[in-house]
């Protein structure tokens, strides 16, 4: 491989990380963007998601490299596993909202975010306890169909990721555009009192908030999984970290601002290993975060917070 | 909009309310009725529980005893949402738009409880009727209208709810005068559609001369109340509300 056939790769690689930050990120900040909240237990419903997908994967016989199925099936069961991981990282954020968060409601100061610090080792720890220790070997199942680009290579499973992720941001931006709910999203991000008073049910908003965004950070443990062929108790925090430091990167808040961010940590993280060295990999990407936030302290995307009176 | 029945039943009514803020006792034994059909104004000067009026209506604080009925009936325990299918709208204090939301989805927000059915492009059709302005700017982010401009979407919006009484909160505050002049008599206008308008104003002088009867809140309690008529040659009035107005 030449270098310029290198760089291409890490840029093929660094967008599939991208995708996955964004899709964690955007969980953070529909929910900040609607209750001014950092929600730390969002690190390990990201954990739990991976961990989802990879049963349901299992309990079809795939697993290790099999390529027990392919064509039509394959998608079939992809799109299944895809699905469960979603719906089910849905229900648990609601669940963690209802259980832990609601209860909170209209107290001041930090204790709904240090409740979510709490919630999040109770996730750890349960995975911890029932699916123990040990790293997980993520199945490999897609064909080893691969498409050359100049010296680099295109694998199906970056299309693959692509195309999940692409989709389900695109759904995203259609949700939040065109129905009732999604304009009652927006509405309550931009003004939650005047929201109420049009007759938005806020409890239900921010439900749905939770909902959408633990199901996107299933959808990026399942692609964690499948681009890291492993899962284990303890890539909440990694992955978590930077996503929540993308999400902050493009603007807190911001819908655009978690996407954009997630695909400039995603490159940062590939081609600093490749241009520099691996273990540069957080300076740089802290250092950059440090330098955004004192030019633009909103981040890339944010608008500076209106005076809410 | 609605049929103007001149039944000598109020549509809304305060009866005893008491509300705190903590320890802090803001409205005292308040009592206010408004017939359908009516505008009425609420007087007073800062922080006498003018705007606690206004959230007490809405919902957004619950009186601690005392009961407020629309229609006859208690609303005091319900939802704003609730409160807002039965037919109450506000008109917010600063407008307060959704600033990122294009007109037309300002306009949706206010039909937010209801159907989106032919009804709703009946009204939204009444709203670009009655603000043509509002029609030319649907597709615009409301943030970047003028503060008149976004005084109209403001009440356009309290319309789509389809309300039998709509709640301004200080509708000419941050407004230039020619705009105040067109708030009041859009605010006419509405009313004589039918529309019953109970209204928050620090702008007396205006109030009092498109308001058929008005209330005088002083540090929580009403002090006074009667027609617009008799208030505008009221001494005390004079003095406390039209001549400050003067001075400033």
């Amino acid at each position: 491989m030449t270098a310029t056939d290198l760089l291409v790769q890490q840029i093929i690689n660094g967008v599939s990380l991208g995708a996955m930050y964004a899709l964690i990120a955007l969980g953070f900040t529909l929910v900040y963007g609607i209750m001014e909240l950092i929600n730390f237990s969002h690190f390990n419903v990201f954990m739990v998601g991976s961990y989802i997908a990879l049963y349901v994967l299992e309990a079809f016989g795939i697993s290790g490299q099999s390529t027990l199925m392919s064509g039509w099936p394959l998608v079939g069961v992809l799109v299944v596993a895809l699905l469960v991981a979603m719906v089910g990282c849905g229900f648990l954020g609601v669940v963690i909202e209802r259980l832990s968060l609601r209860p909170l409601r209209g107290v001041k100061g930090p204790s709904a975010m240090i409740t979510t610090i709490g919630v999040s080792y109770i996730l750890f720890n349960l995975v911890l306890l029932f699916l123990g220790t040990d790293t997980k070997n993520y199945p490999n199942p897609l064909p080893p169909l691969t498409f050359a680009i100049g010296g680099a290579v295109l694998r199906l499973r970056e299309i693959l990721i692509w195309v999940i992720s692409l989709a389900l941001m695109a759904g995203l931006y259609v949700f939040t555009r065109r129905s009732k709910m999604g304009k009652a999203m927006r509405a309550t991000a931009q003004d939650p009192d005047a929201a109420r008073m049009m007759g938005v049910e806020v409890d239900r908003v921010i439900m749905t908030a939770f909902f959408l965004g633990s199901a996107l950070a299933g959808a990026g443990g399942m692609i964690f999984g499948l681009y890291y062929n492993f899962t284990s108790f303890v890539i909440g925090y990694s992955a978590g970290l930077r996503a929540f430091t993308a999400a902050v990167l493009g603007g807190i808040g911001n819908v655009p601002g978690a996407m954009l961010g997630g695909m400039i940590i995603g490159l940062i993280e590939t081609l600093s290993g490749q241009v520099v060295a691996v273990r540069w990999t957080d300076v740089i990407i802290f250092s950059l975060l440090v330098l955004v936030l004192v030019f633009r302290p909103a981040g890339l995307l944010g608008r500076v917070a209106p005076n809410k009176s | 909009m609605l049929d103007a029945t001149t039944s000598s039943q109020s549509l809304l009514e305060f009866r005893d309310v008491n509300t705190h803020y903590g320890d802090l006792h803001v409205l005292k034994d308040v009592n206010y009725n408004i017939a359908a059909g009516e505008i009425v104004c609420l007087l007073g000067g800062n922080a006498c529980g003018k705007s606690t009026t206004m959230k007490t209506i809405m919902g957004v604080v619950r009186p601690t005893t005392g009961t407020v009925l629309f229609d006859g009936k208690p609303i005091e325990k319900l939802s704003t949402a609730e409160r807002v299918k039965r037919g109450l709208a506000p008109v917010l204090e600063a407008r307060r738009l959704f600033p990122r939301m294009t007109v037309y989805e300002n306009l949706e927000m206010g039909a937010y409880t209801r159907k989106k059915g032919p009804e709703f492009l009946e009204d939204l059709e009444k709203v670009y009727t009655l603000f043509p302005r509002v029609k030319e700017r649907r597709s615009q982010l409301s943030g970047t209208l003028s503060g008149g401009e976004q005084q109209m979407v403001a009440i356009g919006r309290a319309l789509m709810a389809r309300p039998r009484l709509i709640c301004m909160d200080e509708p000419s505050m941050g407004l230039s005068p020619l705009f105040v002049e067109q708030t009041f008599e859009i605010i006419q206008t509405i009313n004589r559609q039918g529309m019953t308008i109970f209204m928050v104003e620090q702008n007396a002088n205006m109030a009092l001369q498109i308001a058929h009867r008005a209330y005088v809140l002083q540090t929580g309690k009403v002090v006074l109340s009667g027609s617009a008529a008799e208030m505008r040659v009221n001494p005390v009035i004079r003095e406390a509300y039209l001549g400050e107005l003067a001075v400033a």
